[in-house]
């Protein structure tokens, strides 16, 4: 692997804004842009960020309009935070060509070349090579011939490979988002790459719908439906629509998680009366298990990525705060100490960091703390955050908030420092959460 | 181009068994990719040019992205009694009934006592500060409170079932306290 350092430094800082560019105005794109890109916004906030300086040539052949490869490549790239694109003009290169990488060395790290051509059959031939331009190396390329409604995840495959080969961690292009879009009294959940695009809807109701969270393998999600004039808990196979409610007891259910291995469930019912933490099985029937024991409020449960412990919301100490467990229940150990309102815990994958919202001054904020030093940053400058969710390669988080009075999704960097608005479905958008990394 | 490292032989060696025809088994795990040699001219362009990945978009990694949409059914309410209010409002930050609802308590409690085959919904409501899945708890707290009021007047625990909306269902949109005194309620919902 060639040596471009990665962005080690991972300490969250509240980060200063800066500047706001659009990637229309960022002066970096050769191609035009595709109309559903004119909503994307990149914010760069912040001195300091250390960014991979990438070249990608224009590529040969032509994309549709509505899945500009490079520019979807660019996109991704951009947003990840981890790269500095480079315009790159002239010349007439492609995966096949052996550029000189003299010139390229100046100004970029790397330097990606490829192709879109269209088959005889109709498809698309999505064509790369990325070069590492300070060691003169070829790091490999990739062919993927796809349908058209392919191209986009053709393109963020590529972005996938670039990241990987450039920083060591696996991207997060190619992974997919459920959301939730309120549009007048519509209420939809949405399956959609993780830049927002290409969303398809997965249910649609005239009740609520919260709390959508992905099966470890992807190919189910579980979430809370009021379609019954109170909150189930459904599991929903994406694929073919198949659904079944999971949690029906009396009263509500909600907050369902999954188990690492995906053997149970938690979730937060109220056979007690109050809210409590229950373990479930995700295909429903059986004896609830329940976790907590007050006489308040317990809530939003998830497990940490080796299934030992959870983290949860109780008010048992006067107010809400983050709670953490073993996961077969026992005794609890307070997390956050800050204020009088912390909830919506999310544990990074790999187990570093917890992402959360606080309520400071009347604003509710996401905040990321550190597990191992309990070092905690506000990373945002909006004030309405919910419902954080991290990136399969914990390197990103998607949460809710609201911009110009609606509800947008947003990802940042866990140091604050870029920050995007992903594209999206009209309506009020909201409950974002991260699927895995496909199996 | 010399072959730069361990990884790139080895991919190679994929690449050339690949030819051989397993390609598309091979790399149904990796998105029906196909890895490109070494920068040397990839002269034919032809989808028959890429060794039998042709095709296997749809069925493998990178076509499986259908999602089959479903829609969820509308709930019809039953007919509540004639006359009596539907809600109970709460101050801020309480989950206690006010004494002034202590009538419509009364109301809804004699109807079920005299109607034993009936069913009411206690449907917990917030205003719209703080998280979604807290409101719920909180929301359930003030069905919960409401639901015990009518047990103490009698009402069959049968017939009454606490549950809560939380945040997503306002009485009033907008913002600031007018608003959200509206929202800080229980509606009874007969089934």
């Amino acid at each position: 692997m060639m040596k471009i350092s990665g962005p080690d430094d991972h300490s969250p800082a509240s980060g200063r804004r800066r500047s706001l560019l659009t990637l229309a105005g960022a002066g970096l794109l050769g191609a035009p842009l595709a109309p559903a890109w004119a909503q994307f916004r990149v914010e760069v906030s912040g001195v300091g960020a250390k960014q991979i300086p990438v070249a990608i040539a224009p590529f040969q052949g032509s994309s549709p309009a509505n899945a500009d490869v490079p520019a979807i490549i660019r996109a991704d790239l951009e947003r990840s935070g981890v790269f500095r694109l480079i315009a790159a003009q002239g010349g007439a290169l492609d995966e096949n060509s052996r550029p000189d990488l003299g010139p390229w060395r100046e100004r970029a790290d790397a330097l990606l070349t490829g192709s879109v051509i269209r088959l005889a059959n109709g498809q698309f031939d999505v064509r790369f090579r990325l070069w590492d331009t300070l060691k003169a190396q070829d790091l490999g390329g990739l062919s993927f011939p796809v349908a058209a409604a392919d191209l986009r995840l053709a393109a963020h495959k590529v972005a996938d490979y670039v990241f990987e080969k450039l920083t060591g961690a696996k991207g997060v292009f190619s992974t997919r988002i459920a959301y939730v879009s309120k549009n007048g009294a519509r209420y939809s959940l949405w399956v959609a790459d993780a830049d927002g695009e290409g969303a398809q809807a997965a249910l649609t109701s005239n009740e609520p719908i919260i709390s959508p969270a992905w099966s470890p393998s992807g190919a189910q999600l579980a979430y809370v439906s009021f379609e019954a004039r109170k909150p189930v808990i459904y599991v929903h196979d994406i694929a073919n629509g198949h659904r079944r409610p999971v949690a029906t007891w009396r009263g509500s259910n909600s907050a369902p998680a999954w188990a690492p291995d995906a053997s149970r469930m938690l979730a937060t019912l109220t056979l007690s009366g109050n809210s409590q933490v229950y373990e479930i099985s995700p295909n429903g029937g059986g004896n609830p298990r329940r976790l907590t024991q007050t006489g308040g409020i317990d809530t939003e449960a998830v497990f940490t990525p080796d299934g030992a412990s959870i983290y949860f919301v109780s008010d048992r100490g006067g107010s809400p705060q983050i709670y953490r467990m073993p996961a077969r229940g026992g005794s609890a150990e307070r997390v956050t100490f800050n204020g009088n309102y912390n909830i919506s815990p999310a544990i990074s994958p790999d187990g570093r960091w917890l992402a959360y919202i606080a309520r400071l001054g009347g604003a509710f904020k996401l905040q990321v703390m550190e597990l191992s030093s309990g070092n905690i940053a506000s990373v945002t400058d909006t004030s309405d955050d919910e419902r954080p969710t991290f990136a399969p390669n914990s390197r990103l988080i998607m949460y809710a908030s609201k911009i110009g009075g609606r509800e947008a999704l947003l990802t940042t960097t866990l140091d604050g420092q870029i920050k995007t608005r992903l594209a999206s479905v009209p309506g009020d958008i909201r409950e974002p959460n991260w699927g895995p990394f496909p199996r | 181009m010399q072959v730069s490292n361990a990884f790139e032989s080895q991919a190679r060696r994929l690449t050339r068994l690949a030819a051989v025809a397993t390609l598309s088994a091979v790399l149904a795990a990796c998105g029906s990719s196909v890895k490109l040699e070494d920068a040397a001219p990839v002269a034919d362009r032809s989808s028959n040019g890429l060794a039998g990945s042709n095709g296997s978009a749809g069925a493998n990694g990178v076509g499986q992205r259908g999602i089959s949409g479903v829609q969820a059914d509308a709930f019809k309410a039953g007919q509540a009694p004639a006359n009596v209010e539907r809600v109970v409002y709460f101050d801020f930050d309480s989950y206690a009934v006010r004494p002034e609802f202590n009538g419509l308590i009364d109301g809804h409690a004699k109807f079920l006592n005299g109607n034993s085959q009936r069913r009411v919904n206690l449907e917990g409501h917030t205003d719209e500060r703080g998280g979604r899945e807290y409101n719920l708890a909180l929301g359930q707290k003030r069905a919960e409170a409401v639901r015990r009021a009518l047990a103490v007047s009698g009402v069959s625990d049968s017939q009454l079932e606490a549950v809560s909306f939380g945040k997503e269902k306002p009485a009033a949109q907008g913002s600031g306290e007018e608003a959200w005194a509206q929202n800080r309620r229980v509606e009874l919902t007969y089934r």
